[in-house]
């Protein structure tokens, strides 16, 4: 094999599983060090810089990061869960200090440029925070009378409490954005038409919820009874809905049938089914969330295929299913695949009310067809996946409107490369140019056996999330069920981190081949061995591979024996003994950071961005 | 060394062996020995060893004198007997260990000093009882532990690390082993764990004395330039002459090697030393000729490795003492007390 290029950034930012796997690639074992130090301010304006909205997602993001956990990887179940990464990020938020003096701030001489942005979600507001310190004048048009998006219309209070919601929007809009509430956009013909505008961004979101066309679903008997998932969940949000009846269907299985069973419970249900046509392992939903609505006693019902709305006496009396069996490929446990189904009897099951939680689509009945933009036949935008323009060039998609529903985190990723995107057409650049990323290392050695991280193996097993007592959280809908880590679990949750970004960094030149770090790495990941090919090096590896998909290391030719140092970075605990066995140093521990463009990096020929300032560390955890 | 001691999360995907033990549960404690000591790599093959043997921690006996080297029993094993003795004394304590046990294996770690300076007359007798053990010399030209003077192996014009060139001439304990009656007689290198470890293996089930030198380069007093036991001098002028596999009673020889090349060596076991000839003229079941051999190959500067010689016929030690078969811990009172009429007899004889 050739010699790996570590320079190329993306080598060790896959090293950093969690960074590699958010889609904003937030620095996650920066901020944790940060949050060990007691550094919380820090670690939330680590957050910050990348995922906009720390303490939102430290309490509902998607955690793309932590199923790709090293942590996950190498140790035995059940010890080998990853790093609670996603509570971490809410420790942070909670025990900030007064994080504004830090923020980017809006110039006071504007560039000039106006930019707007339709709805007030997640996508939107980045785009937003991306650009007013830059010096646009950024105009955000939403439908509703308050801003957030479906964070607000639709995430349950008892997830995500306003007031967190209301901060950190507040930091955005205060820059001086110009929101205008209760403003839908009804004709993008005549928002373009006004001239007022040098781009659009179209953050509006996939507001359809699917609808479920069985035998009476159209008969009004049953309509007042019979809800679509997000409009009702959005209707809660208002207060327009305040009940519903004791006995509740919910159909389908993914995370908005999560929130709306136990948004039902809240409303006075006790006895809540959420519909499944499959099994478990073929479920949307997250793990954490379908524990968290069984903990409420949610029953979960598998294999049942929704048939019909039965209407009794003039109104609705419950739903028929048929009863699914499925041929599999595989064991579930296997990852076995559905090859076959068939119908094995039907059941009647009573209820009050259906909630319909099947999915959601785009829509986009305000934007002509004949501006130039394009759409597919499932009438999703034609849209760039990088620079996210669409076919016509001054409008850009992000977020759930861009590519159908995703999740926060993806709409404010969408929201960054947007940001980049109307930076450059703003100044007549090429969009499709794109900044490049970085890397900086830096070595944490500190003395002949000490390093600037601590690098020792914590065993400890994952910490639990306090909840609310089951008696107390139904009392009012906005008791936040979560209560945060407490401070004696966040010290000890810190302690699991790997400290994946700190690399071990290689130089051929400087080894004797002495053995002494293939002795000592407790995980077997280094081989010093002849050159192949890849397949034959990974046969010939001191421990076996368990997946391929991680990279392996090869070093240049070693001085005396001209074999190669390969190293498979898959199981790699950062532990530094390697580095600190070697005689030579030519292993070292190094500080990987990896340079994430903005908008901000690239300066605009009206305007000087006001750089963030860091505060200076104070508090220590207790 | 280091600061933090190995932790204990392993590779999930380490083989196990019989016992459904992985090379993880035959380390010991943290090594205190510099970073990149080749001790520590010889460390590592033992444990390498003893778990490809499956072998049950507590049927491993450790002995040792002093030196940096002696300090590796405690590196592996945790859950062996040990006996760290004093200064080139470990022969001693071993002929008293196996004398009262002969079911246990044994592994005696030593350094060239401890084995050829001070320890010298000691090794000389283990060889001529022909002891039931492993004997490992790790051999780094220099007393470790004290600093860096030379030892006993230090070649005529190596070079210590301060500039002064060695003027005596060295003692070469594969020669010696061969002259004193060693029925399995070795050299190695730590960084050549494919060789080393078979050797490890089939040493432990040699009936009889089995010494391996290991070439140990010393990172700190003697790994530079102008140095004979350096990572580089060694690897530079190493020569494997026997290679020996070792093949586990069960298991078929499989028909890799060219006619003539392979010879099989049983052992008392049923288990087999393939050993295959590197340089064909070579016959290391002739005590005669391997001596010719080395010294020619050392008047010209290099390091003769592999399996040099091999004896699995001559008596060893219980043969030639007629020593208990039960170990003397599970000999019931009756037996081990001769009684004071017996011990009267005893006595008698020394009137
Ligand atoms: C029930 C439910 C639960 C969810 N839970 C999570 C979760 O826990 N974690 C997670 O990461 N994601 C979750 N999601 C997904 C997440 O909320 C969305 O992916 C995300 O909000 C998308 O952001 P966005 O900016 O693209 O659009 P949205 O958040 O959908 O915001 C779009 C905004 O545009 C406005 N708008 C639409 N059309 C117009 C118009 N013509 N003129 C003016 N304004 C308009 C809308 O009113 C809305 O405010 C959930 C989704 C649902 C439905
Ligand atoms: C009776 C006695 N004399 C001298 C010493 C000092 N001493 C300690 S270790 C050592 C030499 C060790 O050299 P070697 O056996 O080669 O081991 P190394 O440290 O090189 O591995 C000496 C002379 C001692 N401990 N005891
Ligand atoms: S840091 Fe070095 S010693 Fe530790 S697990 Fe990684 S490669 Fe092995
Ligand atoms: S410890 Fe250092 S010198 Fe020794 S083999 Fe490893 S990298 Fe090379
Ligand atoms: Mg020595």
């Amino acid at each position: 094999m050739q010699p790996t290029d570590t320079g190329n950034p993306d080598y060790y930012h896959r090293v950093v599983d969690c960074q590699w796997a958010c889609p904003a690639h937030t620095d996650v074992p920066e901020y944790i060090r940060l949050i060990a130090q007691g550094q919380f301010t820090q670690a939330y304006l680590v957050n910050r810089e990348s995922n906009v909205f720390p303490g939102i997602l430290g309490r509902v993001c998607d955690r793309p990061c932590e199923p790709a956990c090293r942590r996950g990887r190498v140790e035995p179940a059940p010890n080998n869960e990853p790093v609670a990464i996603c509570r971490l990020k809410r420790v942070a938020a909670d025990h900030r200090d007064d994080v504004r003096p830090f923020l980017p701030k809006a110039p006071a001489q504007k560039n000039g440029r106006r930019i707007a942005c339709i709805g007030a979600g997640p996508a939107s507001l980045t785009v937003a925070n991306d650009l007013m310190p830059l010096g646009y004048d950024v105009t955000i048009f939403e439908k509703w009378r308050t801003p957030g998006g479906l964070m607000r219309t639709n995430i349950p209070s008892f997830r995500l409490p306003e007031q967190v919601l209301a901060e950190e929007i507040g930091y955005i809009i205060d820059l001086g954005v110009d929101l205008r509430l209760g403003s839908p956009v009804t004709s993008m013909k005549q928002l373009l038409a006004t001239g007022e505008f040098d781009a659009v961004f179209v953050g509006s979101g996939a507001p359809k919820g699917k609808d479920l066309k069985l035998p009476g679903r159209t008969d009004p008997a049953a309509a007042a009874n019979i809800h679509i998932g997000i409009d009702w969940l959005e209707s809660v949000a208002f207060d327009h809905i305040k009940a519903i009846g004791r006995r509740v269907l919910i159909i389908g299985v993914g995370n908005t049938a999560m929130d709306c069973c136990r948004t039902s419970l809240r409303l006075g249900a006790s006895d809540v089914k959420v519909m499944a046509r499959k099994p478990r392992a073929f479920f949307k939903a997250s793990e954490w969330e379908l524990e968290d609505a069984e903990a409420e006693n949610v029953e979960i019902v598998i294999n049942h295929a929704p048939k019909a709305f039965v209407i009794e006496h003039g109104k609705l009396a419950g739903m028929l299913f048929d009863l699914m069996d499925y041929d599999l490929d595989a064991p579930l446990d296997k990852g076995g695949r559905i090859v076959g189904e068939r119908v094995r009897g039907e059941r009647f099951i009573p209820c009050d009310d259906v909630i319909l939680a099947i999915g959601q689509e785009n829509a986009f009945p305000w934007i002509e067809n004949d501006l130039g933009i394009e759409f597919d036949r499932w009438h999703v935008p034609k849209v760039d996946a990088t620079t996210l323009q669409s076919t016509r060039p001054n409008v850009f998609f992000g977020g759930d409107a861009a590519f159908g529903p995703k999740n926060i985190i993806w709409a404010v990723e969408h929201g960054h490369q947007a940001a980049i995107s109307l930076h450059k057409y703003c100044q007549g650049l090429d969009v499709n140019q794109r900044p490049p990323r970085g890397l900086k290392l830096s070595s944490r050695k500190m003395g002949l056996h000490e390093w600037a991280y601590k690098n020792d193996y914590d065993p400890l097993e994952r910490r639990l999330m306090p909840h609310v007592d089951l008696k107390e959280r139904f009392k009012k809908i906005n008791i936040e069920v979560e209560l945060g880590f407490t401070a004696e679990q966040a010290a000890a949750e810190v302690q699991r981190c790997l400290n994946c970004d700190v690399q071990t960094v290689f130089d051929a030149r400087l080894c004797i081949e002495c053995d002494a770090c293939i002795d000592i790495c407790p995980v077997d990941c280094l081989t010093m061995t002849v050159n192949g090919t890849e397949a034959e090096i990974r046969q010939r590896l001191k421990a076996p591979t368990l997946r391929a998909t991680q990279p392996l290391f090869v070093s240049g030719p070693l001085q005396h024996t001209a074999r190669v140092m390969v190293k498979d970075e898959d199981v790699c605990v950062h532990c530094g003994l390697c580095a600190e066995r070697c005689p030579t140093a030519a292993w070292d521990m190094q500080k990987s950071k990896i340079r994430i463009p903005y908008a901000s990096d690239e300066t605009s020929p009206c305007s000087t961005p006001q750089p963030a300032t860091r505060p200076a560390p104070t508090r220590r955890i207790a | 060394m280091s600061f933090i001691a190995k932790p204990k999360v392993a590779h999930p995907g380490l083989p196990r062996n019989e016992l459904g033990l992985t090379r993880r549960d035959y380390e010991g404690g943290m090594s205190t020995l510099c970073a990149g000591c080749g001790h520590d790599s010889i460390t590592a093959a033992v444990i390498e060893a003893c778990w490809q043997m499956s072998m049950r921690p507590e049927q491993l006996v450790k002995l040792s004198g002093i030196g940096c080297s002696s300090k590796t029993t405690a590196y592996f094993v945790s859950g062996g007997h040990g006996f760290n003795s004093v200064h080139g004394r470990m022969p001693s304590i071993a002929t008293g260990a196996i004398a009262a046990n002969k079911d246990l294996y044994y592994i005696g770690v030593s350094g060239d000093g401890d084995t050829l300076s001070i320890g010298f007359g000691q090794f000389a007798h283990a060889m001529r009882r022909n002891l039931n053990m492993l004997y490992l010399i790790e051999n780094n030209g220099v007393y470790g532990l004290t600093k860096g003077q030379f030892s006993a192996s230090a070649d005529i014009g190596s070079k210590a690390k301060k500039g002064e060139a060695n003027l005596q001439p060295p003692i070469d304990p594969v020669l010696a082993a061969l002259t004193l009656g060693g029925t399995f007689v070795a050299r190695s290198f730590s960084g050549d764990k494919e060789q080393l470890v078979p050797l490890i293996i089939a040493g432990l089930k040699h009936r009889g004395f089995a010494l391996i030198d290991v070439l140990s380069p010393c990172v700190t007093f003697n790994d530079h330039e102008g140095s004979t036991k350096s990572y580089e001098f060694v690897r530079d002028n190493y020569e494997e002459v026997v290679h020996a596999d070792f093949i586990p009673p069960a298991r078929e020889i499989t028909a890799e090697y060219a006619e003539g090349d392979a010879m099989p060596i049983a052992l008392h076991d049923g288990s087999r030393v393939l050993l295959r000839k590197l340089d064909p003229s070579y016959d290391p079941t002739h005590r005669g000729k391997a001596f010719n051999y080395l010294r020619d190959k050392l008047a010209q500067n290099e390091f003769v490795t592999g399996l040099i010689y091999i004896d699995e016929s001559s008596p060893e030690f219980h043969d030639m003492n007629g020593t208990t078969t039960t170990p003397v811990n599970q000999l019931s009172y009756q037996q081990l007390s001769p009684g004071s009429k017996g011990l009267e007899k005893i006595l008698a004889r020394y009137r």
